[in-house]
């Protein structure tokens, strides 16, 4: 039932990353805004969760949609990292994201419920941890499954309220079956978090403090991510703070606010497409 | 209303594995207490927290499951709106969400307390599905409904305890959608829903004992409306009037006028309802409604 590699393949790893970031950057091409930055910060851990993490089924034809585990991207406008990996999984299609955000299309800046491979709407921030947790709770409290609720949150959801109401519930419930990824890339809209939200840090202590596991890895480094995930007690959710890059993988949009929203025009998308593919995996 | 809600959940989920009950810090009444005795893993207290209570319920729906989540209207709808709005009525997922005490009936605990809006604020919302029984009975069938329905979100406004039967004597069955005669009449017919149906029944007996024959109707389903039965009551009655305990705007007044309007409506229509004013007084329920303008003997002035 798993896909478990050991050891791991770190460099497969890097392979798929540079074949996401690489095809993010085509669909940009489609649109004006695209919440690249977001999506490239995120990508090793999306990897990671579907392509190591996640149980795959033996079913060739619907993998993602027949796994026992669940995938949740909380941090919906980081949804192009999930879009690509379900396009490599076959569970999205190549039309549907050369469609991206076009009349005729499936695919929008948020995730729909609904969609292959989508198992909640979100976008709106701060949701995705209730959810997660009530997905967690039913199946290993009321169903008694062994299924896995994966979640990538961004760090900006910690601001809202709604996010450490359900963390406080998680903790009640003992849900053991929850991990919860932070793509802790330190940049928001405004800014640069630390600068604009100083009373956010430390982040893993307050975590830990509402009764969850902890962790802290480098969230580029996808033998690292899966080693986190992998050694947790499991009796608590874990919360594991991925420390990332926002635009990691093209130097003029790494840590630059602009990025957030925009997509590259031409002359950028070109520079882009060859720093990446200087790139050697 | 409130231990007869207790008492059928208490029985559904005996029938119904995917039944959940979600409260968020509300004192668990009669029956709930057996529920979380006798199903433990399928009740969540979320404490005072009710977008966490929203989230969660839809968590659990996208997981196969029917909660319900029940707090104070105020608490339950207000608070968490957009969970409400995003996690259950944009994904469509069937989950009932309970207004304890909606309108102004905890009186004296001043407007943190009244959902005086809740029908326009729940109604505004697509996929969403608006309730709200007159009396014990009609909440039995309509929560029955909730739990074996797969339509989608609901939103249940109910009163609170020592409300009296109602609709023994109904003309009409109970059918979400329908709107239902209690007794039917030639000249006047009185619309409304939940508590104030109670209302429209005692302005009825005044009514019929000055020689008029007078329609009672429980309008249980606000959203989506019965608009063939409403025009009908229009057609069929020299004078309409809708009770509501609700603000005048976005409540049944409101989409009574508009279906008038559209169907070119010959009756008199008369719409009786709080004013759009928060309330600043406090008394007993029946004090508080008379401050603004709802009670029969204001009802039966504007009728005669």
């Amino acid at each position: 039932m798993t896909n478990q590699q050991l050891p791991f393949d770190s460099s497969a790893a890097q392979k798929r990353c540079l074949k996401y970031r690489k095809r993010i950057l085509e669909v940009s091409q489609q649109v004006s805004a695209l919440h690249g930055a977001g999506a490239f910060s995120a990508i090793e851990l999306v990897d990671c969760i579907y392509n190591n993490l996640m149980r795959q089924s033996s079913d060739k034809k619907d993998p993602g949609r027949k796994s026992p585990d669940t995938f949740l991207m909380s941090k919906g406008h980081g949804c192009m990292s999930q879009y690509v990996v379900l396009e490599d999984l076959g569970i999205l299609s190549r039309m549907d994201l050369d469609l991206y955000c076009k009349s005729g299309g499936i695919l929008g800046c948020h995730p729909d419920y609904g969609n292959p491979g989508i198992e909640a709407s979100t976008g709106s921030l701060g949701h995705g941890m209730g959810l997660a947790t009530g997905m967690a709770y039913a199946e290993q409290k009321i169903h008694q499954r062994d299924g896995v609720i994966y979640m990538v949150l961004s760090d900006g959801e910690f601001q809202e309220g709604s996010t450490w109401e359900a963390m406080m519930m998680a903790a009640n419930l003992e849900i053991g079956n929850l991990v919860a990824i932070m793509d802790h890339n330190g940049y928001q809209s405004f800014g640069k978090t630390s600068e604009t939200h100083p009373g956010f840090y430390p982040i893993l202590a307050k975590v830990e403090s509402f009764g969850w596991e902890v962790a802290e890895c480098n969230g580029h480094d996808s033998e690292a991510i899966y080693t986190a995930v992998k050694q947790r007690r499991g009796s608590k959710p874990l919360m594991l703070i991925a420390n990332t890059i926002k635009g990691k993988g093209v130097s003029f949009m790494e840590n630059q606010p602009i990025w957030h929203y925009r997509s590259p025009n031409p002359v950028e998308f070109e520079l882009a497409m060859t720093e990446l593919k200087g790139v050697v995996a | 209303m409130r231990n007869a809600f207790a008492d059928v959940i208490y029985e559904i989920g005996q029938e119904d594995s995917r039944i959940c009950a979600l409260v968020a810090d509300i004192s668990p009444a009669g029956s709930i207490v057996k529920f979380r005795e006798q199903f433990p893993g399928r009740f969540i207290n979320t404490g005072v927290a009710e977008q966490a209570m929203i989230g969660i319920a839809a968590g659990l729906a996208l997981k196969g499951m029917r909660p319900f989540c029940y707090t104070i209207a105020t608490f339950s709808l207000y608070r968490p709106f957009e969970m409400i709005r995003v996690d259950l009525c944009y994904q469509n997922l069937p989950v009932t969400v309970i207004g304890m005490g909606a309108g102004v009936i905890y009186s004296t605990l001043g407007g943190t307390h009244h959902s005086m809006e809740d029908v326009a604020v729940a109604g505004a919302i697509p996929n969403m599905t608006v309730l709200a029984p007159c009396d014990p009975a009609e909440m039995r069938l309509m929560t029955r409904w909730c739990a074996t329905q797969s339509k989608g979100p609901v939103y249940m406004r109910l009163g609170k305890a020592g409300e009296p039967d109602l609709t023994a004597k109904a003309v009409d069955d109970f059918k979400v959608g329908k709107i239902r005669y209690l007794q039917r009449g030639t000249d006047i017919a009185l619309v409304s829903y939940g508590v104030s149906v109670a209302m429209a029944m005692k302005a009825a007996a005044k009514l019929e004992a000055l020689g008029k024959s007078v329609s009672v109707l429980s309008c249980h389903t606000i959203k989506p409306l019965d608009r063939a039965g409403v025009e009908q009551m229009l057609a069929s009655h020299k004078q309409v009037a809708v009770i509501e305990e609700h603000v005048p705007h976005g409540g049944l007044g409101s989409r009574i006028k508009e279906i008038a309007w559209e169907s070119k409506a010959k009756c008199c229509l008369e719409t009786f309802s709080l004013k759009d004013e928060f309330i600043h007084c406090y008394g007993t329920h029946d004090e508080i409604l008379s401050a603004h303008g709802l009670n029969v003997e204001k009802i039966l002035e504007r009728l005669l």
